[in-house]
């Protein structure tokens, strides 16, 4: 039961990370149609920020988290601009093809750039965590947990309760009415690429001290997350977070009962699961095309 | 799913003499290619380097065809050529089996689980694939890398056999060579074929497809699973070529690797792929120096990716083919055809159509609700109503791109109200769309021959190539665009579109013809050329239903009007009287 309870806690913890980045992932899909498969490299490359700051230059952690999340918003703009933006207009398949590539070059730029050995980040705290019970309490992970709360929050305050929101949300469901409306499209999706760059690599930054600092962490983290937003229903906010809390626990209780080399197989099995028996996923409704 | 099984067969062309004769060129080309492999003299670098690039270019070929043809993604192929390279390694070796029993397992295991794969994932959007074969990439790469008992783990597999006949490393390279041939020349055929046709039709517009006889899913698996199987044939060769094999080999960057090959040389055709895979091979080894930076390589693989799809999208050849075409650019006009003949089948009685309680909710909204329609045979049938009456809602349940709620639908006797659209396609139904789908890529003859390719159609023989392209002209004829045959849809004007779009229902020879606002977009003078139509369509006896706005295109054309309002039948008669029926007037003019 102590390690039942365990397990969950630090399922729960990951699930928050893999939630954050299905976060980036729906905002995109919701504002441009378009799913971005370099999601993942925004947590990666925050993580390296991280790493370059906090640890190579030794600046404080704080300062260091601005900047790498600073970074971070460039990046967003420096994607949408050479990336996304001048696809605009194409059909999904070259503009996904194109965030592959963007992908691609991310991961392997880092690569050259710093080698293929991963970086150790040290967590935010000084404490390693406190004895709840039976529980042992991770403080990096309940540091993951609470900012996702806080950001699923913001989240909703923001796009329900903002002008901004509002307009952001408008673009996303009629790119043309909202034009008409004097809304500009292109400033909605700029705000929404550096928006997703940013969460993306929040969750980089706060997953880095809990795995290591590797180049393969983008995609494995962006193939966690997609996965979650399949399983919580395509393109839905609260289906991503449930999605991704849920693939989390799976997979910490799969790795702990069956099989440690194949961890990283169970987000598949449930994914194809669901594709299967449910492609809707737990909360999405499917949409039909109109002829 | 229980389409006629001859549906989707790789139609063998029935080709005559002329064709093999001008294709002759190719096999001697390839003959001599084979011949120079086998003979010439090459040390072991060069023999190396031809060895990858002929058995990397089977599998791009393979991305040739789901991507370039069909337009679905796939972030695995690197994995299926694993399937092929695993098979052939682990089956010589460990298991003692000959070469080509391991060499044909590999492409049935492949094919195998590309269709697994793309049954699982095809029928919904193309992001769902992207994700899902990049997640089966990681999970086959690290079944390589743990399946230690199975694999050999990171070690990998070594000498790893050879068949008997090409014992040689020339021999066996001549022998890949001529597997490549042969399956580009399969490859550059399939567009001309039915599947082909069908794949191409899949990736300009799936719901076009679908009505027009075409099994959109089946398709997209077809293509997916051939795909994967060329993965594996190529992995297979490759395997005896190095007689090693190691998980490394087969991981995400090969995958982006051959996509990086195929979009570069240019996706549509197996000469791009040829093209993409030899620079991609001889590239990096002239530039080998980048190799000593791990990953600066892959970057600018990554580089690359998004510059081709930025500015040249259809590749190097893609590039070459259409400053060839405009060099050339003559287009034959086609030669004149026949009369068209439209000879609807009957099977039923007196009505063709018969639709009873037939509704579709959307949630709580009744778009249509319990409404009965009974279309004469020989007659043109109007349905219409007030914007939002569901109209066109009816129109899609009939044609099976929305599942009725409840009620049933009778074609000729045949209840139809669970089929696919492909189905009813097949079971005689024809149809265009208020907003103009046509397939963008191909020209208005090829648009009408895929119509005329309907499954069930008579007319069109053992719907060999000629017999489609006459089908397919006399209907073109027919709304008077013959001369323009050849010409891309995209030259076409709106109005001379939404004839092309007739034409491909009526080189189909439905049964029933359902027209969804054929006026609408249309100018006064265009207006009356399609009133005309419709009366030379209806002089040949074809049932036609009509959903229009345009009131004195119905009144004169109709011999029979159902009005719907609010998703319900309001009135139902001979045009004149219900169009004078007070309810029918009130629906359209308010009432007092």
């Amino acid at each position: 039961m102590d390690l039942v309870l365990q397990l969950l806690f630090t399922g729960i913890g990951i699930g928050a990370v893999y939630a954050l980045v299905a976060l980036g992932f729906v905002l995109i899909f919701r504002a441009t149609n378009v799913v971005n498969f370099a999601q993942g490299e925004f947590s990666m490359v925050a993580a390296y920020l991280m790493v370059v700051f906090a640890v190579d230059l030794g600046w404080p952690y704080w300062l260091s988290f601005l900047l790498a999340l600073a970074g971070m918003a460039l990046l967003g703009v420096v994607f949408n601009l050479g990336v996304y933006y001048p696809l605009r207009h194409r059909s999904f398949l070259p503009v996904i093809i194109a965030t592959i590539g963007a992908s691609i070059l991310m991961a392997n730029s880092v690569l050259a750039i710093y080698g293929p050995q991963p970086q150790v980040l040290q967590g935010w705290f000084e404490t390693p965590g406190i004895q709840l019970g039976p529980v042992y309490l991770d403080s990096q992970y309940l540091l993951i947990i609470a900012v996702t709360i806080v950001m699923v929050i913001f989240n909703y305050w923001f796009f329900e309760r903002t002008m901004l929101g509002k307009k952001l949300q408008a673009t996303s469901q009629d790119k043309e009415m909202a034009s008409l409306l004097g809304i500009s499209v292109s400033t909605m999706i700029m705000i929404t690429f550096i928006y997703s760059a940013v969460l993306g690599g929040l969750a980089g930054i706060l997953v880095a001290p809990v795995l290591f600092v590797s180049i393969q962490m983008g995609s494995t983290i962006a193939l966690k997350a997609f996965a979650a937003t399949i399983i919580g229903g395509f393109g839905d906010v609260a289906g991503a977070i449930i999605g991704g809390l849920a693939l989390g626990v799976i997979e910490t209780f799969g790795a702990a009962y069956i099989s440690v080399p194949y961890k990283d197989g169970f987000a598949f099995l449930v994914l194809v699961l669901f594709l299967i028996f449910r492609p809707q996923g737990i909360f999405g409704e499917r949409v039909a095309e109109k002829a | 799913m229980s389409a006629p099984s001859d549906n989707m067969t790789i139609a063998s062309p029935v080709r005559t003499k002329p064709l093999l004769l001008r294709h002759l060129p190719y096999f001697i080309a390839a003959a001599i290619l084979v011949a120079l492999a086998a003979t010439m003299q090459f040390d072991g670098y060069i023999l190396n380097i031809l060895m990858q690039a002929t058995t990397f270019a089977i599998a791009v070929f393979g991305l040739s065809v789901v991507l370039g043809l069909c337009g679905q993604i796939n972030l695995a192929q690197a994995a299926f050529f694993g399937f092929g390279a695993y098979a052939v390694g682990i089956g010589t070796t460990d298991l003692h089996v000959s070469y080509w029993v391991c060499l044909v397992a590999g492409c049935v295991i492949a094919l195998g689980a590309g269709a697994f794969l793309g049954m699982s994932t095809l029928r919904l959007g193309g992001h769902y694939l992207a994700m899902v074969t990049i997640s089966f990439q990681q999970i086959v790469t690290l079944v390589m890398i743990n399946a230690i008992g199975l694999t050999h783990g990171p070690d990998g597999v070594s000498n790893i056999g050879r068949p008997d006949l090409f014992q040689t490393a020339q021999g066996y390279l001549a022998f890949c060579v001529a597997v490549l041939a042969i399956v580009g020349y399969a490859v550059w055929h399939l567009p001309d074929t039915r599947l082909g046709r069908a794949m191409r039709a899949v990736r300009d517009n799936e719901l076009a497809a679908g009505v027009n006889g075409i099994d959109v899913f089946r398709t997209k698996v077809y293509a997916f699973a051939l795909c994967a199987a060329l993965g594996g044939l190529a992995g297979g060769l490759f395997a005896g070529g190095f007689a090693y094999v190691s998980p490394d080999q087969f991981s995400f960057a090969e995958s982006i690797v051959f996509l990086t090959m195929s979009l570069l040389g240019g996706v549509a055709s197996p000469i791009g792929s040829a093209i993409g895979t030899g620079l991609l091979i001889l590239i990096p080894e002239w530039l080998r120096f980048l190799k000593s930076v791990p990953g600066l390589y892959l970057a600018i693989y990554g580089l690359f990716v998004i510059l081709i799809i930025r500015y040249m999208p259809d590749g190097i050849w893609g590039f070459i083919g259409t400053a060839l075409d405009r060099w050339r650019s003559r287009i034959r006009a086609p030669a004149a055809a026949a009369p068209l003949l439209l000879k609807p089948a009957t099977v039923g009685g007196d009505i063709v159509l018969e639709v009873t309680g037939l509704s579709k909710y959307f949630g709580g909204l009744k778009a249509v609700d319990g409404v009965d329609i009974s279309v004469k045979r020989g007659g043109v049938h109007a349905l219409i109503g007030p914007n939002g009456s569901g109209k066109t809602t009816t129109l899609n349940v009939l044609s099976g791109l929305y599942k009725a709620t409840s009620g049933k639908v009778l074609l000729d006797g045949t209840d139809i109200t669970t089929m696919p659209p492909h189905q009813r396609t097949a079971a005689g139904l024809g149809r265009t769309f208020q907003n103009i789908r046509l397939f963008r890529s191909m020209t208005a003859l090829e648009n009408v021959e895929i119509g005329a390719e309907r499954p069930g159609n008579t007319l069109i023989g053992q719907g060999g190539a000629a017999a489609l392209t006459e089908r397919a002209m006399e209907a073109l004829t027919f709304v008077g665009l013959g001369p323009r045959a050849n010409e891309p849809i995209t030259s076409f004007s709106y109005g001379h579109q939404r004839l092309i779009e007739i034409a491909r229902a009526l080189a189909a020879n439905p049964t029933l013809l359902l027209l969804d606002e054929p006026a609408a977009g249309l100018n006064s003078t265009e207006k009356l050329e399609l009133h005309e139509l419709l009366k030379r369509i209806a002089a040949q006896g074809l049932t036609i239903l009509i959903i229009d706005h345009d009131m004195t295109l119905v009144s004169e054309a109709a011999q029979h009007i159902t009005v719907l309002n609010f998703g319900r039948r309001i009135a139902d008669g001979e045009s004149m009287a219900v169009l004078r029926h007070p309810d029918v007037v009130s629906a359209y003019l308010g009432s007092e």
